[in-house]
Order: C-alpha cells, then sequence, then structure tokens
C-alpha cells in the first residue's frame, strides 16, 4: 500500500501574538506550502483543527476562511474539534483522506486564539468540556491534575520532586527552540516553591495559555519525490476514547485511549515502543508526562518518574522526550498542538533541529484530549 | 432530594447515569440514592486558579461508594479540606448551589446547579 508523506511543515511563534484566529492559521499555511513549493489551489483537502475559535473569539467557519486566504477554493474543507487533541485527530482525518484515495494533496492547520481572555474564561472554556456532573462543581483540567497527581504519587511512592523535574527537562529543552513560548530554564527550587494552582501541583507543573498555529502538508509518499528530498512517512496511527467523566475509570493512573491508540499506531507501523527513538508527549500537566510514558510502553507502570529522575527522557538520554520544550515551555495553543508536536518531530527526522537536535529514524507524537477522554497517537518515520 | 446513582439489571451501578449500561450495554433501569451513604475519598485537591462564578479555592475529591458489593465514584466539593486524606470516610450534604450558574459560559437553563459536596465524616 502507498504510504502517507508529509512534504512540508510549520509553526508560528507561539505566546502571545496580536494576530486573531485566521492571522494565525494563514500564517502557518502559507509557511508549509512555501515549504514543499505547492500552491493553493493544488489542495484537493484542507483540515483546520482548533476547538473553540467561536467561543474564544466570535469567529465561527474557519476553514472556508483559511481556503479563501491561501488560494484553496474547490478543496474540500472540514474543521476537526477534538478539544485538546484536535491536532492529532486533524493528522488522522487528514492521512485518510490520502490514505484513501480520496485526496493527493492535503493540507491540515491547526491553531487557537486564547490570550486575550483571562486565564479564569480560559480555564472555564476548556472546562466546558466536562459532564454537567463535573462542571457544576467547578472542576477545571488542572483540577483533574491535581487529582490524579496526588494519587499517583501515593500509590507509586514516587517523590513530589520527581514531577518538578518535568517541568526543568522541558524549559531546558524549549530554551533552543525558537518558536517556543518560554526559552528560559528554570530551577527546582523555582518550580517546587511556585503557587499552588491545584494541590499538590504548582503554578510551573501546567502549561501557559498560548497563541499559536502549526500546519503539516501531506501527499501519496509515491508522488513525494516529485516535490521533495525532505520527507517523513506517517507510518502508523491510531486514535481512541476513554470516558467522558473522569472519576468512572477504573484506574485513575491509566489512561486507556493512550493505551489503546498506540496499540492500534504500533501494530500499523509494525513497531513497538522500543523502536521509538523519541517522543512528543502531551505535558499539558507534567503528571501527563508520567502516565502517557508508561501508558506507550515505554516505562513500567509507576516507573515512568524513575525515567525522569535518572535522566533517561533527557535531550541526552536513551529516549528523548518533548525535545520542542514540550506543551510546557513551547505553549498550548489547543488546536495547534498536536499538529506543533508532529512539527517537532518532522523536523527531528530531516535533521533540521538544530541546537535540539537528537539522533533517530522513528518519532511518536501523543495528543490527548480532556483528561485522557480522546487520544491519537502518531509515528512519523524516514523514508 | 436524592443522590442517584444508576443500576443496569446486571448490576453494573454508575454515577453519572448514560443512556447504555458502559460495561454491559443494557438499559439501566434503576437508581440507587447514594445520599444517606458513606464513601471513601480515593483522592483529593485544592483548586485555586478557579473559573469565574466558582468559590476560591474549591476543595475536590473522587468519592468511592460501595452499593451491594459493586463500587461506585463520584466526583464533588469538599466542604472542607482541613484533616482530609486518601481513604478519609465523607458523607454527602446537600448544597442548593454549587457554583453561580450566571457566571461561566455554560447555559444556565442546560442543567441542574445544585448537589452534594462531601463532608469528613
Amino acid at each position: 500500500m502507498d504510504r502517507v508523506a508529509i512534504i512540508g511543515a510549520s509553526m508560528t511563534a507561539f505566546g502571545d501574538r496580536d494576530a486573531w484566529v485566521r492571522g494565525l492559521l494563514a500564517e502557518a499555511g502559507d509557511a508549509a506550502l512555501r515549504d514543499a513549493g505547492v500552491d493553493g489551489d493544488d489542495l484537493d483537502h484542507l483540515y483546520v483543527s482548533n476547538m473553540a475559535s467561536g467561543e474564544f473569539e466570535g469567529q465561527t467557519g474557519v476553514p472556508n476562511a483559511l481556503a479563501h486566504d491561501l488560494g484553496a477554493l474547490g478543496a474540500y474543507t472540514q474543521r476537526v474539534d477534538q478539544t485538546s487533541a484536535s491536532g492529532g485527530a486533524g493528522i488522522y482525518a487528514a492521512w485518510q483522506s490520502v490514505a484513501s484515495g480520496a485526496s493527493d494533496m492535503t493540507l491540515l492547520v491547526g491553531g487557537e486564539k486564547m490570550t486575550h481572555r483571562t486565564t479564569g474564561e480560559a480555564t472555564d472554556v476548556i472546562a466546558s468540556l466536562t459532564h454537567p456532573v463535573e462542571y457544576k462543581h467547578g472542576v477545571t483540567l488542572p483540577s483533574f491534575a491535581g487529582l490524579t497527581a496526588r494519587k499517583y504519587l501515593d500509590e507509586y511512592d514516587a517523590p513530589r520532586e520527581s514531577l518538578g523535574k518535568v517541568a526543568v527537562k522541558n524549559h531546558r529543552n524549549g530554551v533552543d527552540n525558537p518558536h517556543a513560548q518560554f526559552r528560559k530554564e528554570v530551577d527546582l527550587e523555582t518550580v517546587l516553591e511556585s503557587p499552588v494552582v491545584a494541590d499538590p501541583l504548582r503554578l510551573y507543573d501546567f502549561c501557559p495559555i498560548t497563541d499559536g498555529s502549526a500546519a503539516l502538508l501531506f501527499c501519496p509518499e509515491s508522488v513525494a519525490e516529485q516535490y521533495t528530498d525532505d520527507y517523513v512517512v506517517v507510518s502508523g496511527i491510531g486514535g481512541a476514547t476513554d470516558t467522558h467523566v473522569v472519576h468512572e475509570r477504573e484506574d485513575p493512573t491509566t489512561m486507556r485511549g493512550v493505551v489503546e491508540s498506540s496499540e492500534v499506531a504500533y501494530e500499523m507501523a509494525d513497531r513497538g515502543p522500543g523502536d521509538v527513538d523519541f517522543a512528543e508527549l502531551h505535558d499539558m500537566f507534567t503528571i501527563l508526562e508520567f502516565l502517557q510514558s508508561e501508558d506507550l510502553g515505554f516505562f513500567e507502570k509507576g516507573e515512568g518518574w524513575k525515567a525522569v529522575e535518572d535522566g533517561v527522557t533527557d535531550r541526552d538520554g536513551d529516549l528523548p522526550i518533548n525535545t520542542s520544550g514540550g506543551l510546557k515551555s513551547k505553549g498550548h495553543p489547543l488546536g495547534a498542538s498536536g499538529v506543533a508536536q508532529a512539527y517537532e518531530l518532522y523536523v527531528q527526522l530531516l535533521g533540521d533541529a538544530g541546537d535540539r537536535q537528537v539522533e533517530g529514524s522513528v518519532g511518536l507524537a501523543c495528543n490527548v484530549g480532556g483528561f485522557g477522554n480522546c487520544v491519537t497517537t502518531t509515528i512519523l518515520e524516514q523514508p | 432530594m436524592s443522590f442517584d446513582a444508576h443500576r443496569c439489571p446486571n448490576g453494573h451501578v454508575t454515577y453519572p447515569g448514560h443512556t447504555r449500561c458502559p460495561e454491559c450495554g443494557e438499559e439501566q433501569t434503576e437508581t440507587v440514592d447514594l445520599a444517606d451513604r458513606t464513601g471513601t475519598v480515593v483522592t483529593w485537591t485544592t483548586s485555586t486558579a478557579t473559573p469565574p462564578g466558582v468559590r476560591e479555592p474549591n476543595h475536590l475529591a473522587i468519592v468511592e461508594f460501595s452499593v451491594e458489593g459493586e463500587d461506585v465514584r463520584a466526583l464533588g466539593q469538599l466542604t472542607t479540606a482541613d484533616g482530609v486524606e486518601i481513604g478519609s470516610e465523607v458523607e454527602p450534604v446537600y448544597a442548593d448551589e454549587l457554583r453561580d450558574p450566571e457566571a461561566g459560559i455554560r447555559e444556565p437553563e442546560s442543567h441542574e446547579w445544585d448537589g452534594y459536596r462531601f463532608e469528613p465524616a
């Protein structure tokens, strides 16, 4: 079967941006087309990953707006909303469009504009994904992280410091990412003494609120070389959902959506966790990096924290995790994040990652929506 | 007032209810009131960055109840975090408004805003 190639990619600067969602999407989309030398009118399909442009700024219909701005009139367009995992779900939709033969050239652009809202308002937009029996109690995504972190530390005798070390590592990686929102190292003491947000988690255990966009351009592998010698292939992809109501999960420290989506992706790629050279995980909260690194099969359940303590996931470790700086330092513009994870894998696989370059030919990205409610796992490889 | 969990003919219990039992797919036909039962804290947190209309700080817990051998969990506000630990026993206490329905993004008419907080037993 003809595999699906990614022949172009881009991401905008992440952070506090003046542009609104249409401008952010157009900036990333235009850059990805230029990266591959493809025109807007060459696009058969155009997907936009976005959670809440209507709620955040009152702009709906963004795929149509983007098609017009990029000169892609006539293309089939569709918005993909899977909350924080909209980007990963967009990769799935774009991959499917090419793999099925429905499209020979698909552009995916993920983006979100958030920073014009107060932290409380943005938190409320995101918390609106919860069930009424959760929402009425004022639950937020950060409070799910606090509940889960307490359980994890208690269950596996992990020290509080190990969570702080995830933040320290990802901030260190972000220093070398020119697109990152924060390019500043933090020390463990700063993390552990920052204000409590959802006990036992503190400010530096959480990703910031961010504006930004990222894009990927897909075509059949058989024609990729007509456009560029620098491309990667989607060797495996899987998506899965877990409970909507978070407290209904049998084990609060396991994300079944991560387990099940990765099983599908590994099988498609004919790979296992031991074949992965580097990974981008959805560290919206530090505790999520532990849960995903275990549920993807990189480490035994309850042992993910030891890998961080031992430096295994450092940039010079055996399995570098979040070389981009992760959501933690790069920022988390909801719909863009899953696309930006794949952008990092793409530049690493092409050898274009500059000071943060690591070795390897197989990269994995895990994009998590809600609190593990919906997950996409993607494996990208050198051809 | 009642704090209703939902049960299917095969004895599986969930809170809240679902159109079909998540475990076996059967229709849930009965309710079980948790209001007079004692539950156990599975985990808890104190949230200090709360959205519009939510008390600050907001103490929250996931609590497990046993209903004729079946475990069922619920998330809810704690009346206090003082002395609360994993494994603590708590009892539901009715509150007529858990957060201000007018302040958040959700349509006030779309669901109920009363419910049960958990008080250390």
